[in-house]
């Protein structure tokens, strides 16, 4: 079980590495490598070449801009779970981490590789969803921003095109007003989540406002509840088993090794529950 | 936490002056492990060393029209590339049958397909390279036209008249059949009060030994000699193959096993790539090196548990039990494993099944089938995990239905602990067991009463916990009645040799083996206690056929009951030996004397005579010193095999406390308790370990793991990823307790110990998820692994 | 261009320059290249830990790390930290505890409870257990792991020394 070849190269710079992937067609980004080189060792992809962007400088800062936490793509998952940045202005992320993987793993792996692998069962791309947030991506024809709504286009499938790079994520800084909630089921502590719930609303007196329900590990893509979310936005906690039966609509599980659509679907409504409870009363 | 519970036993005949029998005794061996300076078969290099990988059938099925080399043979680093049709001119082929399961029957097997391909993974042709990298590279260009055949997957349907016949020449796709009708047992079930039937299901799973099976073979065209550096758990019986099949004398053949990553009754088979290696060592006179990647491990490493069984319980008002009926089936792949077959799991199924219970009606049927998936074959506690848990569910069923409590039930059906000897319905011949016993001693660890007053009061807040028992019966320390006499070459004996060294420390060489359970510990305290030496001076080499008395190996919690005594014996040997040396040179009668702490001392005063180091010195250097035709032998060596008892039977009992989430499906254990008895225990925290892994293996097969394979006989999870193995996060911490009943068949008295945690656990477990999901009117569980879809269905809420 | 690659590392406090292949895996390159074979390979696709070792002062999958990526790294095996002594109080409480059957796992695991323990607190069993979660080990049920653990835990911040708790 060893990797095919592939040539290698280490990135100076952003521009050194954007210019790197353009010498080699199917060339790859080498983040963390956490997801990615475990696919080259089982023969799974054969890229002609890795181009290492570990030794990029400034693409590895927790930063506060105005009502923002932006996320550099090397920042590593140990490094965000131990960032007070991360904490406090973006809890849901924060909630998140731990699910992720091991000790070893989040070492090593990147955010912006775990949202650029965009992993359906993942949870920092239904975090980023969840929080509407942004992503940062410089390539050959310069630098652009995508909305996370518009990222995750498909299975392993995201809005990052050939050569292009994510070099950073945008959330909104959490506010008094703003409730989050996650829940995931995993069959064992840091295995991907059978089903998994990342969400984030506005506390608009009783009610909530603004919600966004992300499942993960339902779909090709993390998904958006919308007909539970719109439930919720008009009924507010009243609307809970209206919201869950809403879920029929919203989310479409396929069967899997590990579980059936239809429990997946059941598993669905129970973490929303459990996260629309949460979020009614975070201080319980 | 106790790091030791380092408690000197009660006297007893075995009892010497510093005993180190009954003492948590630390592995002379770890700090090796610890410091990351083993050698295991994967850290060994040797000069010329080749690296084999092979291209493996996708098919489950399929014909081999053509294989075409030629692009393999020009790639960098390539040494040779070699079909199956090659490799069988250089070794032959195999047949996994045994003459004591009557009527067993299979197809030869080669180390590489030659014809058809079998199963997904089975090897079709080798490739030979610098690297394993290179190799792995070639094997991509070795180009395979297959013609892709039915596969046979269903076991329900493997004998219906419609379905293909794997191996057409053995007629059918029956492997092996048993059937077995004791006492009445349909009056028993007509005259019953209650009634329990239902069908179990129990997944296929595999070993996962953390270090995958590796082999170096170096064949020497010099010397005419194979050395097989093997991860193995019977060098011996390898010995014997290797030289079978290549067509050697076993003297030809040296097996050397060094540190072997976990075995669990994984690393005790034939393995087509790993004969295939040796072939190709032999072929190209160079050593070869195979180390099974972990996708190739999960497609090739034998798989266990997948059985069916229809089984129904009959009892009266009171809870006797009256009577067990069983049908049992299981597919076992396209071959059955050379040379134990595939027959025995299905078999110890019929023979466990109500082993605790002295029900004499007994109804059971096991048919063995060929499938076209990975092989199935022997696996830490063969057949117990099934037998216990569709007794033990059963027994628990029958209990709710009329209301019993579970452990009052087994009070009034386990045999009697002063009945012994006794003989079960399906005729086993138990010397002395000790269920009730262990059941009381069980029930005051875990606070039973105290438990369910806990349970009642957190249901009333909605939280549903279940507390589920099995007790069990554990075939250990085989005789010869378990393969000898079925014409298998392995060894029901062991040896020990003894050798007083130049400086009066022991040296002792041992047929069992170590793969962790602790038998160097376990040998350096039974000889260190039998010469009369501190265990520092015990140096225990096991693992090389060229060194070692012969023997089976480590296997069906053999070592140290068997090994164990063996050495004990040579230690009195080997004492005996030394005093006459001490004797003459002390002009003292042998008798008189003892050796203790290494030193010996006048027997009745404890007065220090002469130390061995002493001894030693005498005899190997100035025996001119020693009075004529006086010659010391400061060297013994003793074998030992069970004689009055076919197996040294153990007993025990476990129990499962879980959570059930009734809204997920989740299960959390809580904790888990066992007592055993396993005789006299020579060394309480390796035999609490033993029982602790062996516990969280079948707590893996109870909830996680499960080798899942579609209807064409590919498997779709064969990585680590998606192949749940029990991890820290999800392990309860485990109680252990033990009953003493030694066998008067050694005087050692101890039995086997390694598999019983592995027997109780998943029907420990499922009668814990049954009590848990009870009151909310769930179906019960029957099938393992239980996963959170199993119990939701069971909640009709999927 | 997948030519080898010329790389210097610390390796156990020895500088070490070699030409590596990019595909060969940090675990590899430390097994096959230095004889350091202390790190042992189980999964190679990063679920056992097996694998582990240290890169830069954290532990990492030696499987999912390529050599190549640790040129002017710092990497520390098991064979560097037994020779320093720095976590002998963990293997000896792996020892007494027979916290190890096979040994194969247990580089892996003493490099990852070592880093659990770095912090000097004394963590609750449930969160070694948490700690050590991606780290298999299918001899010893764990419980015998997260004793040891526990025990030197508790020495280290000296409510108990590993000795005395017999």
């Amino acid at each position: 079980m060893k990797p095919a070849a592939f040539a290698y190269a280490k990135a100076r710079s952003l521009d050194h590495a954007i210019e790197l992937l353009g010498t080699r067609e199917g060339a790859r980004v080498l983040a963390g490598g956490q997801s990615l080189i475990a696919a080259l060792n089982m023969r799974l992809d054969a890229p002609p070449l890795l181009v290492d962007i570990n030794g990029v400088s400034g693409l590895d800062r927790i930063e506060r801009p105005d009502g923002q936490v932006e996320i550099g793509a090397l920042v590593r998952h140990a490094q965000a779970l131990g960032s007070q940045v991360v904490a406090r202005d973006a809890p849901l992320i924060a909630r998140a981490l731990p699910h992720i993987a091991h000790p070893a793993i989040r070492n090593r792996g990147t955010v912006g590789g775990s949202i650029a692998y965009a992993d359906p069962a993942a949870e920092l791309p239904a975090c980023l969803l969840a929080l509407a947030g942004e992503v940062d991506i410089t390539g050959p024809a310069g630098r652009r921003t995508v909305k996370a709504d518009d990222f995750f286009l498909g299975l392993f499938e995201t809005a990052l095109g050939p050569g292009e790079i994510l070099t950073a994520i945008r959330v909104p800084a959490a506010t008094p007003q703003m409730r989050c909630g996650f829940a995931e089921l995993a069959r064992r502590h840091g295995d991907y989540a059978l089903v998994g719930l990342a969400a984030c609303a506005r506390a608009d007196g009783a009610g909530l406002r603004d919600s966004r329900f992300v499942f993960f590990g339902v779909g090709a893509t993390p998904v958006r509840a919308r007909k539970a979310e719109a439930v919720l936005d008009a009924r507010g906690f009243d609307g809970l088993d209206e919201a869950v039966a809403a879920l029929a609509d919203d989310l479409h599980p396929e069967d899997d090794i590990h579980a059936s659509g239809k429990a997946k679907r059941h598993l669905a409504g129970v973490l929303l529950r459990r996260v629309v409870r949460e979020m009614q009363d975070p201080w319980a | 936490m106790n790091i030791t519970e380092d408690v000197p036993p009660a006297l007893t005949a075995l009892d010497r002056p510093n005993s180190y029998i009954g003492r948590s005794v630390p592995r002379p061996n770890l700090a090796r492990l610890t410091q990351g300076r083993g050698q295991f078969v994967s850290d060994v290099v040797l000069p010329r060393m080749a690296h084999v990988a092979f291209v493996r059938s996708p098919h489950a099925h399929a014909r081999i029209k053509a294989i075409r080399t030629e692009a393999a043979k020009n790639a960098p680093g390539i040494v040779a590339v070699v079909t199956g049709r090659e490799l069988a001119e250089i070794i032959t082929p195999w047949v996994g049958v045994l003459t004591h399961l009557k009527g067993i029957k299979s197809a030869p097997q080669y180390p590489l397909a030659v014809e058809r391909a079998c199963w997904q993974g089975e090897a079709v042709c080798a490739v030979v390279a610098r690297t394993r990298a290179l190799a792995e590279d070639a094997a991509e260009l070795v180009e395979v036209d297959y013609e892709e055949l039915p596969a046979v997957t269903d076991p329900e349907t493997a004998l219906d008249p419609g379905t293909p016949v794997i191996h057409p020449e053995l007629g059918d796709n029956l492997t092996f059949e048993r059937k077995l009708d004791v006492g009445e047992v349909d009056k028993a079930f007509a005259e019953a009060d209650a009634v329990v039937e239902t069908t179990f299901r129990f997944g296929r799973h595999t070993g996962v030994c953390l270090e995958p099976r590796a082999i170096v073979a170096d064949w020497n065209p010099g010397e005419q000699r194979l050395t097989v550096y093997q991860a193995t758990q019977a060098p011996h019986m390898m010995q014997n193959l290797f030289a079978k099949h290549l067509s050697l004398a076993e003297h030809q053949v040296r097996v050397v096993t060094k540190d072997v990553g976990g075995s669990f009754g994984i690393k005790v088979h034939t393995y087509a790539d790993e004969m295939a290696t040796v072939a190709l060592s032999k072929l190209l006179r160079r050593p070869i090196k195979f180390v099974a990647d972990r996708l190739e491990s999960f497609v090739t490493d034998i798989h266990a548990r997948d059985h069916r069984v229809h089984a129904k319980i009959a009892v009266k008002g009171d809870g006797t039990i009256t009577a067990f009926a069983i049908d049992d089936l299981t597919g076992i792949g396209p071959y059955s494993v050379y040379p134990r077959t595939s027959g025995i799991e299905a078999n110890q199924v019929v023979n466990l099944v109500g082993a605790p219970y002295a029900c004499p009606n007994y109804r059971a049927q096991a048919r063995v089938v060929f499938q076209n998936k990975n092989v199935m074959c022997q696996y830490r506690a063969v057949g117990h995990p099934i037998a216990v848990a569709v007794t033990e569910a059963l027994v628990e069923l029958a209990a709710a239905k009329i209301g019993m409590d579970p452990l009052e039930i087994r009070r009034r059906n386990l045999i009697p602990d002063d009945a012994y000897p006794a003989t079960s319905a399906a005729g086993l011949k138990f010397e002395l067991l000790s269920h009730h016993a262990s059941l009381a001693h069980l029930d005051a660890m875990m606070d039973y009463s105290g438990l369910r007053a806990e349970q009642k009061r957190l249901r009333e807040r909605g939280i549903y916990r279940g507390i589920g028992f099995a007790s069990f019966v554990e075939v250990t320390n085989p005789s010869a009645a378990f393969y000898g006499v079925g014409g298998a070459k392995i060894s029901s004996q062991d040896g020990a040799t003894l050798r007083l060294d130049a400086q009066g420390a022991v040296i002792c060489h041992t047929g069992v083996t170590e793969q962790g359970q602790g038998t160097e510990a376990v040998m350096a305290q039974v000889v260190a206690t039998a010469v009369g030496v501190p265990i520092e001076r015990v140096k225990v080499v096991t693992g090389d056929t060229d060194n070692t008395p012969y023997g089976g190996g480590t296997w069906a919690s053999r070592a140290a009951g068997i090994g164990g005594e063996a050495a004990w014996q040579a230690g009195k040997a080997l004492r005996a030996n030394i005093l006459a040396v001490a004797g003459s040179i002390l002009q003292a009668a042998p008798k008189a004397l003892d050796i203790r702490n290494g030193v010996v001392v006048d027997a009745d005063s404890g007065r220090e005579r002469i130390g061995l180091d002493e001894v030693a010195r005498i005899a190997y250097f100035r025996p001119d010193t020693l009075p004529p035709g006086f010659q010391a032998e400061l060297m013994a060596t003793r074998h030992y095999v069970p004689r009055t008892w076919p197996f040294a039977f153990t007993n025990g009992i476990q129990a499962s406390y879980v959570e059930v989430d009734p809204e997920t499906g989740f299960v959390k254990l809580l904790r888990h308790w066992c007592v055993e008895d396993c005789g006299t225990v020579i060394n309480p925290q390796l035999v609490d370990e033993q029982v602790r892994g062996g516990i969280v293996q079948g707590l893996g097969g109870a909830l996680f793991e499960h080798c899942v394979y579609d209807s064409r006989g590919q498997l779709l999870n064969g990585n680590m990823a998606d192949y749940l193995v029990p991890m820290a996060a999800e392990m309860p911490d485990i109680e252990v307790a033990h009953v003493v009943s030694p066998t008067a068949d050694s005087e050692l008295g101890a039995k086997g110990a390694g598999e019983a945690g592995t027997a109780g656990a998943p029907g420990a477990v499922i009668n814990a998820v049954n009590d848990a999901l009870r009151p909310l009117g769930a179906t019960p569980i029957t099938e393992t692994p239980i996963t959170p879809e199993c119990v939701l269905r069971a909640l009709g809420k999927v | 261009m997948s030519t080898a690659v010329e790389v210097t590392l610390m390796v156990n406090g020895e500088r070490v320059s070699a030409a590596v292949e990019p595909r060969k895996t940090l675990v590899d390159f430390l097994r096959e290249d230095l004889a350091l074979t202390g790190s042992h390979v189980g999964c190679e696709h990063g679920v056992c830990g097996a694998c582990t070792v240290r890169l830069d002062g954290a532990i990492v999958r030696g499987c999912l790390t390529l050599a190549v990526q640790c040129d002017g790294a710092v990497v520390e095996t098991i064979e560097g930290v037994s020779d320093s002594g720095e976590i002998a109080d963990l293997q000896q409480a792996f020892e007494r505890r027979n916290a190890l059957q096979c040994g194969y796992c247990t580089p892996g695991m003493l490099l990852t409870a070592a880093e659990l323990l770095k912090s000097g607190e004394v963590p609750s069993r449930e969160a070694i257990r948490a700690y050590l979660s991606g780290n298999y080990c299918r001899c010893t049920g764990y419980h015998a792991i997260v004793d040891a653990v526990e025990a030197v835990a508790r020495a280290r911040a000296g409510q108990v020394g590993v000795g005395e708790a017999q």
